[in-house]
């Protein structure tokens, strides 16, 4: 995964070697050269993700006064809130709506908050990437870790929603990690898109809003898929990852039972197309971020 | 001999394109495409480029306003890629481009020194075990824990500069930096800066003060709208140099 988004031209001895060089060379020993490159440069800048992960998670916290509790009690509260607009027009379909819920909105906010983290993630570290030479997918990635961080705290209100609502635990809720990791390398290759392309075109934001928008809708977040028109039930159910992720989740929490394994297969593979995606998308444009930021 | 190159710089040249970079945005880049006004405005910032700096030397990069000497540098420093040629360096560089950005202005100036340190490739540890001698250099000690956003640009510089200094690098890039901060300041830069020179640290620096770069300077390299005018002994090249200023004026 490391590997995967590391930057095109590694460590600070070839930094420069580009264009007319590298095409001369056989491909396959520069590669293995420039992969061994990339991972050495990560391991050598783990300090540095690791104060900017800190520095976004304090920034966010530093002056409110519960701190990280509101990790916990943000989305406790849009729950209830949502709880009781929508248990009306659903209650009777769905038992213990308040976990239905929260299960796929916590889902669907780490996918949403991480993502609209990553698309500043270049542009408001312009500064530094002007000064010094550091690998760029770093601030990409650290936006997504401190995201990460914050999920695992509201993993503590899922945990008392469970205890108030009375549900059934079960030994599949730990398997909870192995749904996260999916959603995680989904939303890093999304994330890795949005930041590259926002460099060049500042008003991505727009349209990334809109498609966040039509995205949650389209999502069985609030509602069951069975609510919708049945080709669109099926469109989403096939093509939308996003519900890949919500529906194992729901499984292992829910419902309570080891997820299905189409779901783990489309939910794998959807997120290493988008990983693969973003990050070439991100290792084509980066050499160009200086000129635009 | 080989193994005393620690920066070589063959043939590069580093290119912008001015039409696209004013285009920001998803909006004008469609309207321009229809109608069809995205062209192609070449500009080479630098040409064609070779030198080689020998470990220990000081080099000065002179030349006027545009010549090319910061792209170079930044070139050198990795941040900005030729786009023909190549760079090779061999050695950790300390950049001093743009002093006292790069900081965060949300965070402690206690928080920036570590956050800077691994911008420039460090260690939180390495930094731990110099913090007390940036701070002192800095004399910020009293302002350690407030935000970077309450300090003045000198004080902004200063820090940058100790932390760019203090952490002994192979090679120092500096860009006419020092004219920020005060009297008392800029003469403890100076005698930092003496100090790393002749403790064999490698030095490139852009100035527009002639005397400068006589002083501290061995060699010189003087560009001229991107091209290599003369390159020498830092004398030679500043006499010429001085002479051609005379000339034009």
């Amino acid at each position: 995964m490391q590997k995967k988004q590391a930057e095109n031209n590694g460590t600070k001895s070839c930094k420069a070697n580009n264009g007319e060089l590298l095409s001369g060379k056989g491909a396959d020993n520069t590669g293995m050269k420039k992969w061994r490159g990339h991972l050495r440069d990560f391991f050598h800048y783990r300090d540095l993700l690791r104060l900017l992960v800190k520095r976004d998670i304090k920034l966010k916290y530093r002056r409110s006064v519960l701190g990280y509790l509101w990790s916990v009690l943000d989305p406790l509260l849009s729950m209830i809130v949502m709880a009781v607009v929508f248990s009306a027009m659903f209650r009777e379909n769905i038992e213990n709506y308040p976990l239905y819920l929260f299960c796929g909105q916590l889902l669907f906010n780490f996918f949403r908050a991480s993502t609209s983290m990553a698309i500043h993630s270049i542009t408001s570290n312009g500064a530094i990437i002007k000064k010094a030479y550091v690998p760029k997918y770093i601030f990409t990635f650290s936006r997504l870790i401190s995201t990460l961080i914050d999920l695992l705290f509201t993993m503590l209100a899922l945990l008392l929603i469970m205890l108030a609502t009375g549900a059934e635990f079960s030994p599949y809720n730990l398997l909870f990690p192995f749904v996260l990791l999916q959603l995680f390398l989904f939303s890093l290759g999304f994330g890795l898109f949005l930041a590259q392309a926002n460099v060049f075109f500042r008003d991505i934001q727009y349209i990334y809003n809109a498609l966040m928008m039509a995205w949650m809708y389209l999502t069985p977040i609030f509602y069951p898929l069975e609510a919708l028109p049945r080709g669109v039930a099926v469109a989403v159910a096939r093509w939308n990852p996003m519900y890949y992720y919500v529906r194992q989740f729901r499984d292992i929490f829910y419902t309570g039972i080891w997820p299905e394994t189409d779901m783990i297969a489309a939910g794998c593979a959807a997120a290493l197309v988008m990983l693969i995606f973003g990050s070439a998308a991100f290792i084509r444009t980066q050499s160009r971020f200086i000129l635009y930021i | 001999m080989e193994e005393n190159i620690i920066i070589d710089v063959s043939h590069v040249t580093v290119r912008f394109n001015l039409a696209n970079q004013k285009v920001d945005n998803l909006k004008e880049y469609v309207i321009r495409m229809l109608k069809r006004e995205l062209m192609f405005q070449e500009f080479l910032a630098v040409r064609d480029v070779s030198f080689r700096v020998l470990r220990g030397e000081a080099w000065g990069i002179i030349g006027a306003n545009g010549s090319g000497k910061s792209t170079l540098l930044k070139a050198i420093s990795g941040i900005l890629q030729p786009c023909r040629g190549s760079i090779q360096v061999n050695g950790q560089i300390a950049p001093m481009i743009e002093l006292g950005a790069g900081f965060d202005e949300e965070l402690t100036a206690r928080e920036n020194i570590y956050l800077n340190g691994c911008v420039l490739g460090h260690t939180e540890k390495y930094m731990k075990e110099h913090f007390d001698e940036i701070v002192e250099f800095a004399e910020l000690k009293d302002f350690l824990d407030s935000p970077v956003k309450n300090y003045s640009s000198g004080m902004k510089a200063r820090l940058g500069f100790a932390v760019a200094t203090a952490v002994h690098p192979d090679i120092l890039v500096v860009d006419e930096i020092l004219s920020v901060g005060d009297y008392a300041f800029r003469r403890k830069c100076d005698r930092r800066m003496d100090e790393m020179l002749s403790g064999g640290t490698t030095l490139l620096y852009v100035s527009h003060a002639i005397e400068e770069v006589q002083r501290l300077c061995s060699h010189a390299l003087w560009l001229q709208k991107g091209e290599i005018r003369m390159a020498g002994t830092a004398a030679e090249v500043c006499k010429e140099y001085l002479a051609e200023q005379e000339r034009g004026s």
